[in-house]
């Protein structure tokens, strides 16, 4: 949130004096390299510092804008049953069973790489897992008394969905936004990597590793430290996916429907 | 069976239809290829001049309709960058990436059934515990990541294999770890959680009680019934396989379609790139509907309909 307390140098100056300072060593100007220099002489602790708000910012608003449109297309298809679910089903299973990587590198080529891209991109390319898991707590959660009741009071539609159907379906939405986190910010940095992704001038991890690639057979430590940040930033996320799994579902239908996610 | 397998093609016909209107649509949306693939150094005259010649210069909905007529007739387009019509340039690359994916599949195959089997058989044990935190880190991993790994213990620590290039099965074992970790870690948690499900189900007491042997009685009792939902999940992960293919080869230069894929796009190279996407689009379809076949051959309570 605040990488500029935290970091220890900017994460754009360059020292060329101090470039390729391996980790926990004094660069030739004096200061401490942590975690070493890049190719540059910029120090990749604060590159770290600073990448992590990146993915943690795609990935955040990529998971909102797919929640957001999963959801919607969820609970239509749910609700209202019929063409609407077949038409969204359909939909979903075609965006599951394609590589959407080939899908994001092509509007990325062309739109060009940057942030707000990024986000649309990875957003709008995995709001299937969402309106699926949506969609099937909808059709139980539609047929429960309560639902019922309030149908019979004559409630408008909506307020029925937003007030009755919706917060019971929210603890399965979270658990799978949660995942959706982990992997957005994983295709984040893919893209990144392949040059596609968060434009060079800021830093990512991804781009941290596209660069430590090049340098990889004598400077390890350039590709190392993103690609573990990364690492365990992905597997922290996912453990907190899975202790809220088996928190927030006690019903074992529901857990083995998330787990074939 | 006929009737089901023609409905199938026709939607799979559809969703390639579907796949060209968007990349149609978001390569027009920025402008036209022309503009793209000139940049800005091209003068307006030479701008002029390639929009003819390349036919960017009509209207849209002709432009499309006469993509979809020629590519109905097997014509793709001529890539702007290589002046070579653009299916056989895809087409060249396309085994080197559909044995790569084989080869990850199999590795995944190879380590995941075992490693989900035992860790159901020997629950909450170490083997259980291992086993499954393994596999949860191979789905954390990025593949980028343990690809650069494994080329700074592999290729340049014990120089075991070639870092780039090479020649034979040498330059694929990397590659395919690489790409197989991912879908070797998901297959195993699918294996485990099915197994667990089925294991205590009334017709293995059956088979134990009419002194079946206890690894036939896992083997041809249990897994059978656990084999659609580890196909189901095969089939999705294909998908992910040849789109991870696309990092994979750029980690490990290899020459592939992912490779090509992404250069087309570095070039902004139009044609290519649509036919890139076509071709991958059309081989994951006709794979998921070789999937659904699967299905009926593994359970034959299945009809499809």
């Amino acid at each position: 949130m605040a990488p500029h307390l935290l970091a220890p140098f900017d994460p754009a100056e360059q020292r060329l004096l101090a470039r390729f300072t391996p980790p926990l060593t004094r660069a030739a100007d004096g200061t401490l390299a942590v975690l070493g220099t890049d190719q540059l002489g910029r120090d990749i602790l604060s590159r770290l510092i600073y990448g992590a708000r990146t993915s943690s910012l795609i990935g955040f608003l990529a998971v909102l804008l797919a929640g957001f449109t999963g959801t919607a297309l969820g609970l239509l298809a749910g609700v209202r049953g019929g063409a609407s679910d077949h038409t969204v089903m359909r939909l979903a299973d075609m965006q599951l069973a394609f590589p959407f990587i080939l899908l994001a590198i092509t509007v990325i080529g062309i739109l060009g790489p940057s942030i707000r891209n990024l986000i649309l991109v990875v957003g709008l390319s995995n709001w299937a897992a969402y309106a699926r898991v949506v969609r099937a707590e909808t059709l139980a959660v539609r047929e429960r008394p309560y639902v019922e009741a309030a149908r019979s009071l004559g409630l408008p539609v909506p307020r029925i969905v937003l007030r009755h159907i919706l917060p019971n379906v929210s603890a399965s939405l979270m658990v799978v936004a949660t995942f959706g986190i982990a992997g957005a910010i994983l295709t984040e940095a893919g893209l990144s990597f392949l040059g596609l992704g968060v434009p060079v001038a800021i830093p990512s991890w991804g781009g941290m590793l596209a660069e430590g690639r090049q340098y990889v057979d004598t400077r390890y430590w350039l590709a190392l430290f993103p690609g573990a940040a990364l690492f365990m930033t992905v597997m922290a996320i996912n453990l907190v996916g899975d202790t809220l799994r088996d928190t927030l579902d006690p019903y074992l239908y529901a857990r083995r429907s998330l787990e074939q996610l | 069976m006929i009737a089901y397998l023609c409905k199938r093609l026709a939607w799979a016909f559809l969703v390639l239809l579907g796949i060209t209107g968007i990349v149609f649509v978001v390569v027009h949306l920025s402008g036209d290829p022309a503009a793209l693939y000139m940049g800005p150094e091209g003068t307006k005259e030479d701008y002029q001049i390639l929009r003819a010649a390349l036919g960017f210069d009509r209207p849209l909905p002709e432009q499309y309709g006469l993509f979809l007529w020629r590519a109905a007739q097997g014509d793709f387009g001529r890539s702007l960058r290589h002046q070579q019509p653009t299916l056989p340039l895809v087409l060249a690359r396309l085994p080197a990436t559909l044995t790569l994916t084989a080869a990850a599949m199999v590795l995944a195959l190879l380590l995941a059934l075992p490693l989900g089997l035992l860790s159901a058989l020997r629950r909450k044990s170490i083997l259980d515990t291992g086993g499954m935190m393994f596999a949860l880190a191979g789905q954390c991993m990025p593949t980028f990541w343990l690809g650069i790994l494994l080329i700074l213990v592999f290729a340049v620590q014990l120089r075991w294999f070639p870092v780039y290039g090479g020649e034979g099965l040498t330059t694929l074992v990397l590659p395919a770890v690489t790409l197989g970790v991912w879908a070797m870690a998901r297959t195993a948690r699918i294996t485990r959680s099915s197994m667990l499900e089925v294991l205590h189900q009334d017709f293995l007491r059956t088979a134990r009680a009419k002194g079946v042997g206890e690894w036939s009685v896992v083997l041809r009792h249990a897994l059978r019934n656990c084999a659609i939902p580890i196909v189901t999940a095969l089939g999705l992960e294909l998908g992910n396989l040849l789109g991870g293919a696309v990092i994979t080869e750029a980690v490990f230069a290899y020459p592939g379609i992912g490779r090509l894929a992404v250069e087309a796009v570095i070039n902004k190279d139009v044609p290519l790139i649509q036919a890139v996407v076509l071709t991958v689009g059309a081989s994951i379809l006709l794979l998921n509907i070789l999937i659904d076949l699967v299905y009926v051959a593994l359970d034959p309570r299945i009809r499809l309909a």
